[in-house]
């Protein structure tokens, strides 16, 4: 069972967390790939509630709204192409912001992948557990700007990949002054965006995002 | 395996190709990963994958303990772990390798903390070792590190270990980046949720850092404010008005651009700070100052579809704070209009709605329609959502349709949890029973669906609403009612019931089978010895059954059967029931003690329990003399056992208490059962421990109020008569019935068909009492009082205080769907005696005297006078007397007495009337 975590406070009443518990990404045909959990489970419980998740979610219908109520918890769901994105809520939580904390998320993906499709964030799941671990800390939002989430990522980036950190002089003069952004546009280049648009026809478009 | 994958993989090799590109390592640092999805996606059976897993766990595992494998490497080994993990394979083995990762690592490698996030939880004990490298990294000079650290310090960190860092991350929030000074807010908040006490000396700062110039540190320390407010409201009024100028400068687009989310302004600030004000403003003045900006949040949710989240926080909010009325209506107004949206996840905002519905279940009538469609779509949670909302708007008029519908969602209901908060619901909602049959109809549906998830304390409940009655005939009929109920149910197949449904019969009818003058207790016996057969019976049902029948005490050829299940039974395995079935055995043998230790009519009087067992003192005494350990209370047990260092936290929480036991569980010594207090356990200790032990509230409501809005009249469909300036005639009045169709509520569209709107008639009933034209509400008026009903239609009636006359406004409504044709009614003045008169008078307290001028015209001038006055205001002359003439103005529970003498040829009037201005009105109306 998942535990709700309850304070007490000072005239008896329980204190409600307004705390995510978990979010779970997961493929149309169920491969889960990405969990976060906001809450401490054993591994069991994790894989139970995953497989009773990914069952309920996939069973239904287009047509049917985007929350569900599961056993003490709110589940709040949303398709994006291949991918569903699936946050557990409490239960005086407020479902429809939780829908834009998908929607925010998906963005920033988007923005950083350019483009984003479920191959991004299969192979790159690290970085996707980045980006959410800018946006959401210990499941409550921590940083809302678009802007300044993707700073973060994108400095940590420059210094993992060795750009800043170490070999700064074997660099031409015009990244080492360009800023992250822009320097991620020069090296990932026009041509992988090409060919992934060509090439995956269920790409999630970013037009299309906003379907309530 | 993934289509999309499948398809997609034939473009893998160009995109991993790009590995060549300086810059790009983000494929090619993961090709070995890469390499390991693409073995995945090409197998065909589980049973691969797992051979393949097993296979790269191995080496995986071979790699990370080797001295030659690189940091790098080591990094990328990680990212696979990962992956593994989250296909559900176990990695432990890894979680080691990367704390050492973490410590040993220089800036490069710090993003394993990520693994060592997602692998370990809060409690895990190699938490342990990462304290040191967080240490390390909080003091390092590098941003990224710091940030790492911080990162992962609010995600997890063990509990002990909070003061060796706390001066590090207090520190700072006085950092000059606003990215490190938001992280270590909310690392505090995190060490305020596990630890509060560590936290209390920087409570101050957290002031600070709500007024950091930078929106998202003052945002982030929302979060704390939102819990510490959460737990004290009163001590942080004072932030009231900080917190109001936030959200209108929020509201107000004063943030940076990049705040806004689809041109909605910070819209996760503004929830939080609405969530804040509703606890700021619970039942408080403070809420005055957020009146303003609240209007101009709901202003803006109108304007925009597209933040109903944010409308959905700020009606919540509004319906929290201290009410002001018109914000109220706007409030539902809004949520109206989103109820209404085709789009499905709005009809989600039902939930909105139900806020609305709990200050004021009228509001629901606008929306029924929308109600009705939403209470059958095929989403179950919008159904759900909906019963939700029938629930808070159940009155005693419209409970058994609600409740059908109910029992309906539980018949197709599978999800354990909705079906126990649901038959709760239910049970609750069933003390509003029409009458007896309905009430144990509902009730047996509520056994028989929750089963065994039912809560406790709903059989309890039941079972008490039983024994303690207010009328000793309603009492015995609802008693028998059960009584014919269960028998017939036992008569049919029983193996299907619920334990604790079976538990239930067995209790009533041990107590009240005997009401049924007819039934042999010899019959009932038969019929409970069935259920002790039966395999899916439970020994604690067994042991309800063993009550029963020793309170039974059958004669003739039952004996004998009493006798053989005793027998079998004090041979049992399980101690309850031995001891059961040696009471069974004893009483069985021994009608004159089985009567007074199960006195039948005793039941309802409170039985003197020495909760102390202080007759037992002896008994222990002796024990302890012979060396017996003495007794611990269960915490001291628990408190013991887990210094010894086993963890026993589970159980200590979830001890399930069953009814049977219930009378030992709760007793201070377990150290012995007497027999005697065990048997009348079941009876009597009912109602003693109605105190302790169950969850009476509701009991009352059934039996003593008439439904909780308290109001009977008018259904929506309600044409209302006025009759205007004082009291008409009877006949005027009848006259004027034939105009009608002055409905108050917008009439259902002509597509929708009859059976919605019968539905709807049936679900609303008696919400929409007391709504006097609009043009009279704001005038003072009595209660609307039921006057009669008949079929489908119901006469009500009040006064209305106009400023210049009293109105006696009648109400008629038609509860049918039919037009009202012609209706005559007649109005009749109650009689009044001269005592009576007397009476009253002197009860009276707000009188008027003046002297009026006298009619001539011929006759006796006082009575002409009179004459005058009683066609005029429908008075009633009670008793006139030589010289004072007593005469009385009567109407409907708002009597008014007029007392007449003739002085100095002219008419004394004095007037006395519990209501304080309707003397002055009549007089002027005399005059």
């Amino acid at each position: 069972m998942v535990e709700v975590r309850l304070l007490i406070s000072s005239d008896g009443n329980t204190v409600q967390l307004f705390m995510m518990q978990f979010m779970l990404l997961f493929s149309r045909q169920g491969k889960l790939r990405l969990q976060k959990w906001y809450v401490p489970l054993s591994d069991k419980e994790k894989k139970k509630i995953t497989r009773e998740l990914v069952q309920t979610v996939l069973a239904r219908k287009p047509k049917m709204c985007s929350f569900l109520e599961w056993r003490d918890l709110k589940i709040v769901y949303k398709r994006y192409a291949s991918l569903y994105f699936c946050c557990a809520i409490e239960d005086q939580d407020n479902e429809l912001i939780t829908l834009e904390i998908i929607h925010r998320y998906v963005e920033l993906l988007d923005k950083y992948f350019g483009s984003v499709c479920e191959l991004d964030i299969i192979f790159n799941f690290e970085k996707a557990y980045f980006i959410l671990d800018e946006f959401l800390l210990g499941g409550e939002a921590q940083e809302t700007s678009k802007k300044n989430v993707l700073k973060a990522i994108e400095q940590a980036d420059l210094l993992q990949e060795g750009i800043l950190g170490k070999t700064p002089h074997n660099m031409s003069p015009a990244l080492v002054t360009a800023t992250p952004s822009e320097y991620k546009w020069f090296q990932v280049g026009v041509e992988r965006r090409k060919l992934k648009r060509q090439q995956l026809p269920e790409l999630y478009c970013p037009n299309e995002v906003r379907t309530f | 395996m993934s289509d999309v994958v499948e398809k997609t993989l034939t473009a893998l090799p160009s995109l991993l190709s790009l590995d060549s590109q300086p810059g790009s390592a983000k494929l090619s640092s993961n090709s070995k990963l890469g390499n390991l999805i693409r073995g995945i996606t090409e197998l065909t059976s589980k049973h691969e994958e797992e051979k393949l897993i097993q296979r790269e766990l191995l080496l995986i595992k071979e790699q990370v303990s080797s001295p030659n494998t690189t940091m790098r490497q080591m990094k990328e080994l990680m990212v696979r772990a990962i992956y593994c993990e989250m296909l559900g394979y176990g990695v432990s083995f890894s979680y080691i390798h990367a704390i050492k990762l973490a410590q040993q690592g220089n800036v490069l490698e710090k993003r394993v903390y990520l693994a060592v996030s997602l692998f370990l939880n809060e409690g895990h004990e190699l938490l342990l070792l990462l304290v040191n490298t967080v240490l390390k990294d909080l003091q390092s000079t590098n941003l990224i590190e710091v940030c790492m650290a911080l990162t992962v310090v609010s995600q997890m960190f063990p509990k002990d270990m909070i003061p060796a860092i706390l001066p590090l991350v207090e520190e700072k929030l006085n950092h000059p980046r606003e990215i490190i000074r938001r992280k270590a807010v909310l690392a505090l908040y995190k060490f305020y949720l596990i630890a509060p006490n560590q936290v209390q000396h920087i409570h101050n700062k957290f002031r600070k850092a709500l007024c950091d110039k930078d929106p998202g540190v003052m945002s982030a320390s929302l979060h704390i404010y939102l819990q510490l407010i959460q737990e004290n409201p009163e001590g942080y009024k004072d932030l009231a008005p900080s917190f109001v100028t936030i959200l209108k400068q929020v509201v107000g687009g004063k943030l940076p651009m990049d705040f806004n989310y689809h041109s909605v302004p910070a819209p996760w600030l503004q929830i939080h700070l609405l969530r804040i004000l509703s606890l700021l403003g619970k039942n408080d003045q403070t809420s005055e100052i957020m009146y303003e900006i609240l209007d101009e949040s709901l202003r803006r949710a109108e304007m925009n579809h597209n933040i109903t989240y944010i409308l959905y926080e700020c009606v919540k909010c509004i319906y929290t704070i201290h009410p002001k009325s018109g914000l109220l209506e706007k409030a539902a107004k809004c949520i109206g209009n989103f109820v209404l949206s085709p789009k499905i996840n709005l009809k989600y905002l039902l939930k909105a709605l139900t806020y609305v519905v709990q200050q004021d279940p009228k509001l629901a009538l606008q929306h029924q329609m929308t109600i009705i469609e939403c209470l059958d779509h095929s989403d179950l949670i919008i159904k759900r959502e909906t019963l939700e909302l029938l629930f808070r708007i159940t009155n005693d008029q419209n409970v058994t349709v609600i409740v059908e519908k109910m029992l309906d969602f539980l018949r197709i209901s599978e999800d354990d949890h909705t079906t126990i908060d649901l038959v709760g619901k239910v049970a609750e909602l069933a003390e509003y029973a029409p009458d007896n049959e309905w009430f144990i109809d509902t009730m047996n549906t509520v056994f028989s669906l929750g089963g065994d998830l039912l809560q406790p304390d709903i059989p309890n409940s039941f079972l008490k609403l039983l024994s303690e009655f207010d009328s000793v005939e309603e009492d015995k009929k609802l008693r028998l009612f059960a009584v014919n109920s269960y028998i017939s149910l036992l008569q049919g197949d029983s193996s299907k019931l619920p334990q604790r449904f079976l538990q239930v019969i067995c209790w009533v009818l041990g107590e009240y089978s005997h009401l049924r003058e007819d039934l042999e207790p010899g019959v009932v016996v038969r019929l409970l010895a069935k259920l002790l057969d039966m395999k899916s019976s439970s020994s604690e049902t067994k042991c309800w059954v063993l009550m029963a029948m020793t309170k039974l005490c059958p004669g003739g050829a039952a004996l004998a059967l009493v006798h053989d299940v005793s027998e079998t039974y004090s041979s049992s395995l399980d101690t309850m029931l031995r001891q059961r079935a040696q009471e069974l055995q004893i009483l069985s043998q021994d009608s004159e003690l089985q009567a007074k230790v199960l006195p039948r009519s005793a039941s309802m009087e409170p039985v003197e329990v020495d909760s102390s067992l202080s007759f037992l003192d002896g008994f222990v005494s002796e024990a302890l003399a012979a060396g017996a350990a003495p007794y611990k209370p269960p915490h001291q047990r628990q408190e013991e056992l887990s210094r010894s260092k086993l963890n026993l936290e589970p159980y200590g929480l979830s001890l399930p208490i069953s009814i049977s036991s219930c009378s030992i569980t709760d007793r201070q010594s377990p150290t012995l059962l007497s027999i005697s207090s065990g048997l009348s356990g079941d009876s009597t200790d009912f109602s003693h421990k109605g105190s302790t032990a169950l969850k009476l509230d509701g009991v009352k409501r059934l039996w003593g109020r008439d439904g909780y809005l308290a109001q009977k009249e008018q259904t929506e469909e309600a044409p209302r008569i006025e009759a205007a300036s004082a009291v008409r005639s009877a006949d005027q009045l009848g006259d004027n019935n034939a105009l009608n169709s002055q409905t108050p509520n917008p009439t259902p569209s002509p597509e929708c068909d009859q059976e919605k709107q019968q539905l709807a008639s049936s679900l609303f009933v008696g919400l929409a009492s007391q709504s006097t034209p609009a043009e009279l509400s704001a005038l003072s008026h009595s209660k609307v009082t039921l006057l009669f009903s008949k079929q489908n239609l119901d006469v009500s009636a009040c006064h209305v205080q106009k400023e210049d006359s009293v109105v006696l406004v009648v109400f008629i409504s038609n509860c049918s769907d039919s037009f009202l044709h012609q209706i005559r009614l007649q109005v009749d003045s109650e009689e009044l005696e001269t005592e009576e008169y007397g009476a009253m008078w002197l009860a009276f307290s707000h009188d008027t005297k003046q002297n009026l001028t006298l009619i001539h015209d011929g006759r006796d001038p006082l009575a002409a006078t009179l004459d005058v006055l009683k066609r005029k205001l429908q008075l009633h002359v009670v008793e006139i007397i030589v010289e004072a003439i007593v005469a009385c103005c009567l109407q409907q529970d708002q009597p008014c007495l007029m007392h007449c003498r003739m002085h100095a040829g002219m008419l004394a009037v004095w007037l006395r009337s519990p209501v304080p201005d309707l003397p002055d009105c009549l007089l002027y109306c005399c005059q």
